[in-house]
């Protein structure tokens, strides 16, 4: 689905954010992508996405991501950016999801039947005509995830999914992951939710894959993660007491 | 409420008012956005010293307010900031036109107070119809509208990016001002020796949000044009609306309604 040949960038020149990185995503995976602050994360979606220009090759579903191509790619690949207020720019949760359906040429009938379908899959329909400045944080992230369904993309790919949510909310987005079928890659510092989500974990650091398999595997190698600036997930650690 | 979050309530408020279901929100956005420049065009085109005539043209707004059942009174209390620059715009006119046009009783009354008064109407009404648009029609809709009169994309781009936005921009402004009046207790507003670094400030932080908010847009098949709004195709009310608001301003601006009537009724 995702392929990554010897791809390297650099904001600035002789800074490499990215340095020679190659991994590929099988379709139907779900990859958590890990590694501390400035590894690379945010980069790598960008990159694929098309909205930083990469040196090296990337491949989505086979396709080259080039400007000729950047249509039909942003149309498999739904982003969920880290912020859902800059993700939820229309007035309501409805003008929002339906706003990439209807760019993509699909009729208002055919855009509203996706909303119904997608606000019913996350039990989100009375957030339907809701405006966006008047819900919740966790609520936004819900509807921002919402609007990416509605495109109905083949991978779906979150920067920090679950931040500055409560419990509850983190858990109903854990559980909106899990149950969809699409190819899906999580950057997180959310380890627990990692570990609750993805089969496979890429462990990044200063632009460079550290480690690149299971996610249990990975997340239960203290040493591994400490030396790249990262730690157990708190499930795995264990309550000692103060 | 601080003033910011009241700033940002008002803004929301307006796509709210715009999603009416009154007859005027129902008319196709195309006739709206050409009679509201064909009204604008007519008002300003009056001469300055044809206050009579101009009068007459305060009918539209006032009639389409009540018929898209918004009170005239919000439009003035959103404008209040933008209205007095606009009434200021005449007010040298008396000290530069002295030249005596009529007596009220004994009262001499100059070209530059007509001349003044003319265009703080001028400006208030174009403001009016302006709003009436703004308040009747999505902001989507005006964008699409502009784009089938050949406007060019950038433009049209560029202004729903910068309706879009200024949510956005309000929300880092009330966040920067936060964080400032807690490390500066007792101060009212921002200091002046920080207004360099917090204008500095905002235009990074904005720069940022606005290009996070593009690429989402572009993320989800924005190219520019707005096919998400799907403009209805022209009815008979549309072209009637259109026609006949054409053919009125059209005879306003021609012939002086308010003496013709004033002329029939001292007969």
């Amino acid at each position: 689905m995702l392929e990554f040949r010897n791809v390297s960038f650099s904001y600035e020149p002789g800074t490499p954010v990215l340095d020679n990185l190659s991994f590929h995503i099988r379709k139907g995976e779900t990859v958590g992508l890990i590694g501390a602050n400035g590894a690379g994360k945010s980069t790598i979606m960008k990159l694929m996405l098309g909205l930083l220009p990469a040196q090296g090759e990337i491949l989505v579903d086979g396709m080259p991501v080039t400007k000729q191509n950047l249509s039909v790619i942003r149309q498999k690949i739904g982003f969920v950016l880290q912020d859902s207020d800059n993700q939820m720019f229309m007035p309501t949760v409805y003008e929002d999801m339906i706003f990439g359906p209807r760019n993509y040429g699909l009729t208002r009938e055919e855009a509203d039947a996706r909303v119904e379908r997608v606000l019913k899959e996350l039990g989100l329909e009375s957030l339907k005509h809701r405006h966006n400045h008047k819900i919740s944080g966790g609520e936004k992230r819900m509807a921002a995830i919402a609007t990416i369904l509605a495109m109905e993309p083949e991978m779906i790919v979150m920067d920090e999914p679950s931040t500055a949510l409560d419990p509850v909310n983190r858990r109903r987005v854990i559980s909106t992951i899990n149950s969809r079928k699409e190819t899906k890659l999580i950057a997180s510092h959310d380890l627990d939710m990692i570990l609750d989500t993805c089969q496979r974990v890429i462990l990044l650091n200063h632009g460079r894959i550290v480690a690149d398999g299971e996610a249990e595997t990975i997340l239960r190698d203290r040493a591994l993660l400490e030396a790249n600036r990262m730690e157990l997930p708190f499930c795995l650690q264990g309550w000692k007491g103060r | 409420m601080n003033k910011l979050t009241k700033a940002q309530t008002e803004l929301w408020e307006m796509d709210e008012l715009a999603k009416g279901t009154s007859p005027i929100h129902g008319l196709h956005p195309l006739a709206k956005l050409a009679v509201t420049v064909f009204y604008i065009f007519t008002v300003v085109s009056f001469p300055k010293y044809d206050l009579s005539g101009l009068m007459i043209l305060v009918l539209y707004p006032v009639i389409l307010y009540q018929i898209a059942d918004i009170p005239v009174s919000t439009c003035f209390y959103k404008l209040r900031l933008v209205l007095p620059l606009v009434c200021a715009v005449g007010l040298v006119n008396p000290f530069l036109d002295r030249k005596i046009l009529l007596y009220i009783g004994t009262v001499p009354i100059t070209g530059g107070l007509v001349s003044m008064a003319t265009l703080m109407l001028k400006g208030v009404f174009s403001l009016m119809a302006s709003f009436l648009l703004i308040a009747t029609t999505p902001i989507d809709q005006i964008c699409a509208a502009l784009g089938k009169l050949h406007v060019p994309q950038v433009l049209t781009t560029l202004l729903l990016l910068t309706y879009r936005y200024i949510g956005l921009m309000i929300r880092e402004v009330a966040v920067m001002s936060e964080s400032y009046a807690l490390r500066a207790p007792g101060q009212k507003g921002i200091h002046f020796s920080a207004w360099g670094s917090f204008l500095g400030q905002l235009l990074l932080r904005s720069m940022d949000r606005a290009e996070e908010l593009y690429s989402s847009m572009l993320l989800r098949g924005f190219r520019g044009e707005f096919y998400y709004v799907g403009l209805p195709k022209a009815r008979g009310k549309d072209w009637l609306f259109f026609l006949g608001s054409l053919l009125l301003f059209l005879a306003a601006r021609n012939t002086n309604l308010p003496e013709l009537l004033g002329s029939l009724f001292m007969r």
